[in-house]
This record gives structure tokens, sequence and C-alpha cells, in this order.
């Protein structure tokens, strides 16, 4: 499988990337890791005329802590955010989601901000950011902005981004002492990519009383979502198993599950719950 | 449009003007000749086809050459050296690690990027690690076998440089 022709360009900055974009606009795709869209070039499902790699921009793969946020580069490659001591101390759930993503190889080469603009219905890291109520930064021709992670995801592979922008860091809320979090999946075998995952994370207090919670879910419908009415269940209350089964019964309420040759609709909508369960089960028994 | 590349391949160097929607794979065998990394699914599935780049396995049907330019590639010509089998090719060897043959040297790339992390792997460890590789023929445990074996060697071979460098006791 040989990708249709394109034009390479290899910018060194981001103000040179967007320049390219807004002179060949709709023509051109964006390359970071290239693990979503090589296979999109190759089964010519994408055939952009011109390829613009932000591989070659130095300063977008860092994680640093700055206050109360984490800072990840959009270039940062899933194995490094999952073994930064950083991620694991300050953000855990996004370390845990890492781990998760494909394979070695897959991890190796993929970014996390190639994931989150790519948008891809089973992406992981989507879960995840919602889950962390992260804020995402991109630069465009008119400036920076920042999007909340619940307003970027739209539809099938499409995001907030406007034509011509591009995702350059997203900024995660530190964990305190009463942070819980935890992701739980359920892989398609062959690609890795989620059937159904599920990313929560609780703030509780020292009666283990739900002061904060949000769940993301990916695999599930046309977009990553947070599950409103499962954190509606959980906030305020004292998280106990019967707390946790009646809010994890709410995963896939108000949304249309999709239906493919992986998973029917209702299965889609039964790993909602399950994954839910288990991953308030998991976070909640974290300590 | 073509595109010079300079990339550094088993410690030699290459300079090509190459197509930019020629794969790293594609480029390996067919403009350099080293066929030994081979082309399986060319969906970024099974993994026959991983290769060292910059010191990190990667498919290298997933890969575009001109993202390697630049780069240190290292595939599975550039394992033995003088003629001696590198550990985890002997592991292989030694354990049966093999049966077609198609899925090993994406298998071995995989287990040295592992072993270059990890001394030690565990049992699971060295599973996860596979997870992007596919073999249909063995059913993983002699490759698990072969992983272990060659963590064990590369481990007795570090021991011994400790051994001969060390002459002076500790303060």
């Amino acid at each position: 499988m040989i990708p249709s022709a394109f034009d390479y360009y290899a910018p060194k900055t981001v103000a040179e990337a967007v320049a390219l974009l807004q002179q060949y606009g709709e023509e051109a795709k964006v390359l970071a890791g290239g693990q979503s869209l090589l296979p999109l070039l190759k089964l010519r499902l994408a055939t952009p005329r011109v390829v613009v790699d932000l591989g070659r921009i130095p300063d977008l793969a860092y994680i640093r802590q700055d206050g109360n946020e984490v800072a990840i580069g959009a270039m940062t490659r899933h194995e490094t955010v999952e073994q930064s001591e950083v991620v694991r101390r300050h953000c855990r759930l996004l370390a845990a989601t890492a781990a998760t993503i494909g394979d070695v190889q897959v991890r190796n080469r993929g970014t996390i901000g190639g994931s989150l603009a790519h948008a891809d219905p089973a992406g992981d890291f989507p879960a995840a950011v919602l889950a962390a109520e992260a804020r995402l930064k991109v630069v465009g021709p008119g400036g920076e902005r920042w999007i909340a992670a619940e307003d970027f995801f739209v539809d099938v592979m499409t995001t907030a981004l406007d034509a011509g922008e591009i995702l350059t860091e997203i900024r995660v809320p530190v964990d305190s002492a009463h942070t819980r979090s935890a992701y739980e999946k359920v892989r398609q075998k062959a690609s890795g990519f989620a059937l159904c995952g599920v990313a929560v994370r609780l703030q509780l207090d020292e009666n283990r009383r739900c002061q904060g919670v949000a769940v993301g879910v990916t695999g599930v419908g046309a977009k990553a979502y947070r599950a409103r009415a499962v954190e509606e269940v959980l906030r305020g209350e004292a998280l106990t198993e019967t707390v946790v089964v009646a809010a994890a019964e709410k995963a896939a309420q108000g949304v249309e599950p999709s239906e493919d040759a992986q998973a029917s609709a209702a299965y889609r909508a039964h790993l909602a719950r399950v994954c839910t369960r288990r991953a308030l089960r998991r976070a909640l028994a974290e300590g | 449009m073509k595109k010079t590349i300079h990339v550094t391949i088993n410690g030699r160097e290459y300079e090509h003007e190459i197509e930019p929607r020629l794969l790293l794979v594609h480029y390996l065998r067919e403009v350099v000749g080293l066929t030994g990394t081979h082309i399986g699914c060319e969906t970024g599935l099974c993994g026959a086809c991983t290769v060292m780049l910059d010191g990190r396995a990667v498919k290298s049907c997933l890969v575009l050459a001109v993202q390697a330019d630049g780069g240190e590639v290292r595939t599975i010509e550039g394992l033995a050296e003088g003629g001696q089998l590198h550990p985890v090719q002997e592991g292989f060897w030694v354990k049966h690690g093999v049966q077609c043959g198609y899925c090993t040297p994406g298998m071995i790339m995989v287990a040295c990027d592992l072993l270059e992390r990890r001394k030690a792997p565990t049992v699971e460890e060295i599973r996860r690690a596979l997870d992007g590789n596919v073999c249909r023929c063995t059913g993983y445990q002699h490759i698990i076998e072969a992983i272990q074996y060659a963590a064990g060697k590369l481990k007795a071979s570090s021991a011994d440089e400790r051994g001969t460098s060390s002459g002076a006791p500790e303060a």
C-alpha cells in the first residue's frame, strides 16, 4: 500500500507551519507521529496534496509542571507521557491511559497532540483529557487561544480546530492528595483501539465523599464525551458500591452508540456501563 | 517533489533522493537493499517491519522515509557483530523461537527495544512488549523463552565486563 503523491514540508517553527496551512488550506494535512495519518494515507482515505510535518519543530515535545498544572507539548510521544515522573506524580490518569495505547511501537512514535487532533472516536487520550478537565492551546493565523477539552471534540475525526490552527499544548490540573483516577478499557484485539474506554477522576474528602468528578468515555459514540449523567449520581455522595453501580448504569445515557463490524450499539452501551463501573472501583481502590 | 535524505543505517551513512510518500520499510528494502526487514500486513498491525529508529522500536510501514532524515536506523542486518550472533538472535536460535521465520526480524527488534530498557524483564513485561507483533506459527511461548535467554546472556556479559574492569575494591 502506497500513499498517493504529496509535497512534503518540514517547517522549523509553529508560525511557519501555520503559514503553510493557510497557504494550502484543505489540500494540506498535518503530520505529527503519523500512527493514524499514515494508515489513512496508505488506504488513500486521505489524499492530501501537501503534508506538513511538525516533527522538525523543536520545543513542541516537553513535559513540565507549571503551578497548578502540568503542561505537555503536543509532540510528546505516548511512551514519554507514560514514563514521565512529572505525569506519574501529578496526573496519574494520563500516564495510565498512555500505557494502554496501541503497542510499544505505536507508543514510541504516536503523540498526544496527534491523538487529540485526529479525534478518532476510539482514541484513548480523548477520554483522559475529558476526565482530567484539560485545556488545549491552539495556535493559528489569529494568534493563540485555549479550548476546554469538553469543547474540543465535535464529531467523528472532527475537532474545534479552525482551518490553519495547530494544537500545541495540553494543560492538565495537578492531582491533589484527594484525587483518585483510573482508565478502564476493552481493546479491539488487533489494533488496540478502544471498543470502549472510560477515564474517571474523582476528588474525595476525608470521608471519601465525592467532592468533584469527571468521567470521559471513548469508543462508544461518534466522539469522546463527558458522561454528565454518571457524574451527577456521584457528586456529593459517599461512594459506596451501590452508588457506583447506580452511577455506571448511566454511562451511555443520551448517547447514540456506534454500530459496526467490531460491536453492536447495544454491546458498546453495555461496555460503557461495565468499564465505568470498573474504572470507578479501581479509582476508589487506589487508596 | 523529491527530497534528499541522509540516514545512518547500521552504522553506515546513506544519501538518497526519494519521493516523500516513500515508506521507511520500502526505502530499506528497495532503495538500500536491506530485505531482512519484512512486510507483513502493511496496515501497522503485525509488527513484522519493526526496526529501531533513533534507539526506539517503530513499525517502518508507519514511518515515512523523510521522517528518518538525519536519524539512525538499526535493522536486523545490523545486530550480529563479526559473525557473532546478537544475544537475542542466539536466543531465538537456541530456544527455537522461529518456525517459518517471517515475523522473526520484527520480534527480535522489539525484543532489543525491551532489553535496552529492562535488563531483567518479567514474563508479563515481555508479553506486553510483544503486543504489537504477530506470529502465526509458534504460539509465542518459545519467543518468550528466547527473550528470557537473551536477557540472561546480556546480564552475564555485562557482569563479565564489570568483573574485568573493577580491579580495585570499592571504597
